[in-house]
């Protein structure tokens, strides 16, 4: 999984792409604890993300979760297969998706 | 039947994974198929790495079959560590919001609703699960 940030005010882009699994999701947690101070809005690009596992939905829950209290959070450009998961999970019902 | 014996590492997931996925596209399956059941051996396997044999390492044994008419894949894992059925792990409630959300039992979820059938029996010290996809 390759991870870009850009952060623009208050406002951090944050773009997975490749797969989001067990082997990674970590690294996103990592990624997202040294970045998260001071941000408002949090917006994740998934067009390239082909695969998400239960480890990289936990991910995105502890996200959501911290964002709940600082602002807000949105995924955009989420592809078929990560759809399906996010909805077999009720997470497309408690996360703010776009396409 | 094929066998792939391998020690329940994070690292070797791939490996596991191709050995599974690899067969089903030989076979012609239709890549949502194959995607589900990358989903499925992926929380799998992980499973059996993260709990099955606390600080040691031990194997996991992935066996793999097809059936004809109806076409259908069935995987069975076996391990020999802790006793443990993912099937009595009660399924989160998918109604919850963020802040009520259970982070644990995603995974063993996922597989239930990924395959056709399932199921749990300890043998001889071991753990094994048996999962058929339809496709």
């Amino acid at each position: 999984m390759e991870i870009t940030k850009n952060l623009d005010g208050t406002t951090l882009n944050m773009t997975l792409s490749g797969r989001l699994d067990a082997s990674n999701a970590q690294t996103l947690t990592d990624e997202l604890n040294k970045s998260l101070d001071g941000v408002n809005d949090l917006i994740f690009d998934f067009t390239n993300l082909k695969y998400i596992a239960s480890a990289g939905l936990r991910a995105l829950l502890m996200a959501q979760k911290r964002m709940n209290k600082q602002g807000s959070m949105k995924i955009c450009h989420v592809n078929d297969t990560v759809m399906e998961v996010l909805e077999m999970t009720g997470f497309a019902d408690l996360m703010k998706i776009e396409n | 039947m094929e066998k792939l014996t391998i020690d329940a590492k994070l690292e070797n997931l791939t490996s596991v994974t191709e050995f599974v996925i690899d067969a089903l596209e030989s076979r012609d399956c239709p890549m949502k198929v194959t995607m589900q059941m990358e989903l499925v051996i992926e929380e799998l396997f992980v499973n059996v790495a993260s709990y099955a044999y606390k600080d040691s390492v031990g194997t996991v044994t992935v066996c793999r079959s097809f059936d004809d008419e109806p076409r259908a894949i069935n995987l069975i894992f076996i391990d020999s560590g802790t006793p443990y059925n993912p099937l009595e792990h009660k399924d989160p409630d998918t109604s919850l919001g963020a802040e009520e959300r259970q982070i644990g039992g995603l995974g063993i979820f996922l597989v239930k609703k990924n395959v056709d059938e399932i199921f749990y029996r300890r043998e001889e010290e071991k753990n094994i699960l048996t999962v058929k996809k339809f496709f």
